[in-house]
């Protein structure tokens, strides 16, 4: 089987509008997470965040680009352009037929949705702007970066609400693992935030009103955020060849259903997806010394990750640090594994270990080293990445120091 | 604005050019519009003279709106604009 590696990042987040921006603030401990500034926040009783402000599609797109874009295409655009830019490749002949491009997002176009069913239900119009299909459709961005780098293999969409980027990613390590392809775009975007998107959140009652608290005794629900991550997944052989700068490498991926509850996890789902992953790796439990934990701050998600983790590792839970950048840059649901992969990859390639802020209290029900608050220097050989989904989808994916 | 020039100014936009450069006899591919800039330059017609065009994308030659032409467009918005009137 072919060797993986990722040798481009990209993305735009709460937390930076590239990934040196993202590394400095999760380092830092900042927090994205702040007021909404969307229509109708007034009617909103959740009025917070993990926006990204000072955003203006005009910087970035022309008018004919925002007639087609949605803002979770426009996301995926920018992030997949700094991705390819880094990556230094260009698609053509065989190459443009061998690489492709799977995201996952959750909502796709809704914020499209959501202003043309205020169009024509509140204001009454009868008519519509011509691409809101082509805008709202969820491969959308998959589509237009395909046709904007030229990649002419496989690409598609993977939809599985909060586990959809890890879904996605998944899909992208085992074709060039099986030599399907030698390059895929992949990743995920969300945008969210929206007086639809929050309103229908805030009826299952899961949403905090102040912060998102991963871990904290006192963590009374998850925050939206919106945003996207890209990389480029490249056939080792290849990326040695052209002599790329190699970030890290994936090496192991899992996926499990609960088949129990549409929306309670379940910690036998997540631990045998855990456990999947490290054992698809090749490698023994104690080597992995860091998980992006899914940590959304709910009172169920939380209690049941540490569960399920402390089941899978054993003794050795207790030596491995697990934290939740959600704390950080909120819950960018379909688009969240992929800018929590950034985590990883700060954790394995730079040294430093994501902090968990807004950490208040222990509960001992989530008694692991959640590395709260402050970011830590720690030497890392394997990394991975938890999202577990409504509907019982989970998926982890496993990533290796490069040296 | 007259009608005329609205039209032009609607088809000019989405052909990136100056009025000044559309002519009647010009036909939308002639300006370098695709099938796309035609269903956008039908929805903007559509809000700017509140009618409603029949057209199909899957035929347009079979619709009754001729679209030959900038001139053919400006004479059947008109033809609409009486019909539809009031």
């Amino acid at each position: 089987m072919a060797r993986v590696v990722i040798t481009g990042a990209g993305t735009i987040n709460p937390l930076g509008t590239d990934v040196p921006a993202t590394f400095a603030a999760m380092r830092d401990g900042k927090c994205g997470i702040g007021p909404l500034e969307i229509p109708d926040v007034d009617r909103l009783a959740i009025q917070i965040g993990g926006q990204i402000k000072g955003y203006d599609e005009a910087d970035h797109f022309n008018r004919q680009q925002i007639a087609l874009y949605d803002r979770f295409t426009q996301f995926t655009l920018l992030a997949a352009r700094q991705a390819i830019g880094q990556s230094g490749l260009t698609f053509t002949g065989s190459l443009a037929d061998q690489s492709g491009v799977i995201f996952g997002t959750s909502g796709g176009g809704l914020n499209t949705q959501d202003e043309n069913y205020r169009a024509v239900y509140e204001e009454g119009k009868n008519r519509v702007h011509p691409f809101i299909v082509p805008k709202l459709m969820n491969n959308a961005a998959a589509s237009h970066v395909s046709m904007e780098w030229n990649l002419r293999g496989p690409t598609f969409t993977v939809a599985t609400a909060c586990a959809s980027s890890n879904h996605a990613m998944g899909q992208a390590f085992n074709m060039i693992r099986c030599g399907m392809t030698k390059v895929m775009i992949t990743g995920g975007s969300e945008a969210m935030l929206c007086f639809g998107g929050i309103k229908a959140w805030e009826g299952l009652r899961v949403m905090s009103k102040d912060a998102c608290r991963p871990f904290s005794a006192t963590r009374n629900g998850m925050v939206q955020g919106e945003g996207a991550g890209v990389f480029v997944f490249e056939d080792y052989d290849h990326a040695r060849a052209r002599g790329a700068d190699i970030l890290c490498e994936v090496i192991g991926f899992a996926m499990t259903s609960d088949a129990s509850d549409i929306v309670m996890p379940s910690k036998q789902g997540a631990a045998r997806a855990i456990a999947g992953a490290v054992r698809d790796a090749g490698v023994p439990l104690d080597a992995v010394g860091y998980i992006n934990a899914h940590g959304t701050g709910t009172a169920a998600n939380d209690k049941t990750e540490c569960a399920a983790v402390a089941d899978v590792f054993g003794a050795h839970a207790d030596k491995l640090m697990i934290s939740s950048t959600k704390s950080m840059h909120g819950h960018l649901i379909g688009g969240t594994g992929a800018v929590e992969l950034l985590a990883c990859i700060m954790a394995l390639r730079d040294g430093v270990i994501a902090p968990t802020i807004g950490y208040e209290e222990p509960d001992p029900e989530c008694a692991l080293d959640v590395v709260p608050n402050v970011a830590r220097d720690a030497t890392i050989d394997v990394a991975l990445s938890n999202a577990f989904a409504f509907g019982g989808l989970n998926a982890v994916i496993a990533l290796r120091r490069f040296s | 604005m007259t009608t005329d020039d609205r039209i032009i100014a609607i088809i000019a936009d989405q052909a990136m050019l100056e009025p000044g450069d559309i002519t009647l006899d010009a036909s939308l591919a002639d300006l370098g519009i695709d099938s796309l800039g035609l269903v956008e330059c039908i929805f903007a017609i559509e809000e700017a003279f509140d009618i409603a065009v029949p057209f199909n994308a899957n035929d347009p030659t079979a619709s009754a709106f001729d679209i030959s032409s900038v001139g053919a467009i400006i004479l059947a918005v008109k033809q609409l604009q009486s019909e539809q009137a009031g």
